[in-house]
């Protein structure tokens, strides 16, 4: 059962073959048995997740109108706020704390009755590619638990492969719903900027940051990407227009006559042959289902990695001011007669992490006086001849595609010595957040060399999140019937308890 | 190349409100000249005629209409404050002695 997606999940529980509380009970046993392996979760929220799944059991059987994923569970990541549940963002800073309030995405998913089964696992803040900067320990993949599944939401990856979850939510910075599913091979939405409210989740980069739907299917994303998006008066960046007509896609998958743009740059040099194996594989399943394969252009996207290592620590520097010791989390040092300054000096130095205090630092100097339009000044530039290509090029194509990451998932503890190497592996998911618009990350197959997950991009122009899913449908369409069976069948088995 | 001293480092986690150890500070500096070399790159293309963008919607003064909803009780807002007297949030001495 916790193997199937969550359409399926759905239609048993429509059906009367199980109930949510049965339903959910299965996979918190799961998490119970893998997850000391695994390590997908930083909080497990085991009556609360019961309690809702009975209350959502109540109003089926009083013959309410239920929503399509009604008592299906989810996979919440720790950078989103629910009322009275830990939120720790994976840092020190906020260990313990329990917000008064729910984000706006917690929301959603309780009105569509969504069972929320806890936190997972993340780059603390939200700043990594492994989940190895989480002040509580690296989630492992469950494909090889000695590799990375991917950051900054690798908590949200591993807990579908490891089948903890069907659903998970994640956010996406610079790639961290997309990386994480590409190495866990699994299925990544960073909508278009605007489309899910941010309120409520904690912010890194505000004009980047953007949260997404996770999950084993793209039918199952799509399901997700519905119950969570749409306009929020809480969020003055949340767009004002309807949702992305996103679940009539997926199940449609007709992909006859659109145009797919391959972008030149986001090949060839750098990126493992395995990783060009199945994206060329990719390209031809999609040209056998209609479509036409073009070559697209994009000169900038080179300078798209060296651009978002300065906005994104720039706006960090400015939004992690709020972590001062004053109203919530941590404080150190509180002794008589020390000061607000000396406070703030002491817990934010136990509070924070290296990359965490890297990138607060390297914000801090690209926004001081006399460097400012050198680096912040000039990357704003590059963001604007990025979102420059993205236009020239969807005048030629419908979506644009990509391998999601130039390798596989490294080991744990590989790169973590290693900024610039670490940063690389978000070379080809960063330029969609710098233009605002959506991304899809969904697995291409496992590369011969190492038998890892591959991930395929689609990227799509703004609200016009529908074209990722009709191309994703349609490729994960192409490659089931060439496999025989999904990709998760594939997975190692893990021990558990 | 450019390139952080320490001291340079030193106070820009004085500006961020950092308290590091000198291990730390000499870390950071050897760190930021490879960073720096990197992320300066944006230099090579952003020329004078291209317009900057700070975000990747053209959003201009976002209202909603100025409705009274509820907000949290200062129980709530007060839960998660390391310290607290008479209702409100205790906080260390901000201004100097006397």
């Amino acid at each position: 059962m916790i193997r199937n997606s969550a359409a399926e999940m759905a239609a048993k529980l429509n059906a009367g073959d199980i109930t949510s509380v049965e339903l959910t009970q299965l996979h918190l046993d799961r998490i119970a048995s893998v997850d000391t392996d695994v390590h997908a979760f930083l909080y497990v929220n085991n009556e609360g997740a019961l309690a809702q799944a009975a209350e959502v059991d109540a109003k089926r059987a009083a013959g309410e109108k239920m929503s399509p994923l009604a008592g299906v569970p989810l996979a919440l990541k720790d950078v989103m706020t629910q009322k009275g549940v830990p939120t720790t963002c994976g840092s020190k800073i906020l260990e313990g704390w329990r917000p008064p309030y729910d984000s706006t995405v917690v929301t959603n998913l309780k009105n569509n009755d969504i069972v929320i089964l806890g936190k997972t696992n993340m780059d603390e803040f939200a700043m990594g590619s492994s989940t190895e900067n989480s002040a509580y320990g690296p989630t492992h993949n469950p494909w090889d638990l000695s590799r990375i599944p991917g950051g900054s939401g690798g908590g949200s990856s591993a807990a579908l492969a490891a089948f903890e979850a069907p659903l998970a939510i994640g956010t996406d910075t610079g790639g961290s719903i997309r990386q994480p599913a590409a190495v866990t091979g699994t299925v990544g939405v960073k909508p278009t900027y605007g489309g899910v409210s941010r309120f409520g989740l904690v912010a890194f980069s505000s004009s980047l940051d953007q949260a997404g739907p996770c999950a084993r299917t793209v039918l199952d994303a799509a399901l997700l990407h519905e119950a969570i998006a749409g306009h929020d008066p809480k969020d003055s960046t949340s767009i004002n227009a309807p949702v992305p007509q996103v679940v009539a896609a997926a199940k449609s998958g007709d992909v006859k006559g659109m145009k797919i743009g391959v972008v030149k740059e986001l090949n060839g040099d750098g990126y493992q042959s395995g990783v060009r194996t199945r994206f060329e594989e990719s390209l031809e399943l999609l040209a056998a289902a209609g479509a036409e394969i073009v070559e697209v252009s994009a000169p900038n996207f080179e300078y798209a990695l060296a651009a978002y290592y300065l906005i994104a620590p720039s706006e960090c520097s400015s939004n992690l001011a709020r972590f001062d010791a004053m109203r919530y989390g941590l404080r150190v040092g509180d002794i008589d007669g020390a000061s607000a300054e000396s406070v703030m000096n002491l817990t934010r130095e136990v509070g924070f992490g290296r990359e965490v205090k890297r990138r607060i630092i390297l914000g801090t100097y690209a926004l001081s006086s006399g460097y400012y339009d050198a680096y912040y000044g000039s990357a704003q530039k590059v963001r604007t001849l990025i979102t420059q290509d993205f236009n020239k090029a969807f005048e030629k194509c419908d979506v644009m595609v990509s391998p999601t990451c130039p390798t596989t998932a490294f080991k744990i503890g590989e790169k973590s010595n290693d900024p610039i190497a670490m940063y690389l592996n978000d070379i080809a998911t960063i330029p969609v957040n710098m233009a605002g618009i959506g991304g899809m990350s969904l697995p291409a197959g496992l590369a011969p060399e190492d038998s890892l997950p591959v991930g395929f991009q689609i990227m799509a122009p703004a609200m016009k999140d529908e074209r990722m899913y009709l191309v994703g449908a349609a490729l994960e369409a192409a490659l089931l019937s060439k496999w025989g069976a999904p990709l998760l069948s594939q997975i190692p088995a893990l021990a558990g308890k | 190349m450019t390139s952080l001293s320490r001291d340079d480092v030193a106070n820009l986690a004085r500006l961020a409100r950092i308290e590091m150890s000198d291990e730390e500070l000499v870390n950071l500096s050897n760190e930021f000249t490879v960073i720096l070399d990197a992320v300066a790159r944006v230099q090579e293309v952003a020329g004078a005629d291209v317009e900057p963008t700070s975000h990747p919607l053209p959003l201009r003064n976002v209202f909603r209409p100025d409705v009274v909803v509820a907000s949290l009780t200062p129980e709530e807002a007060l839960s998660g404050a390391p310290a607290q007297e008479e209702s409100r949030f205790r906080v260390p001495q901000i201004l100097g002695e006397e």
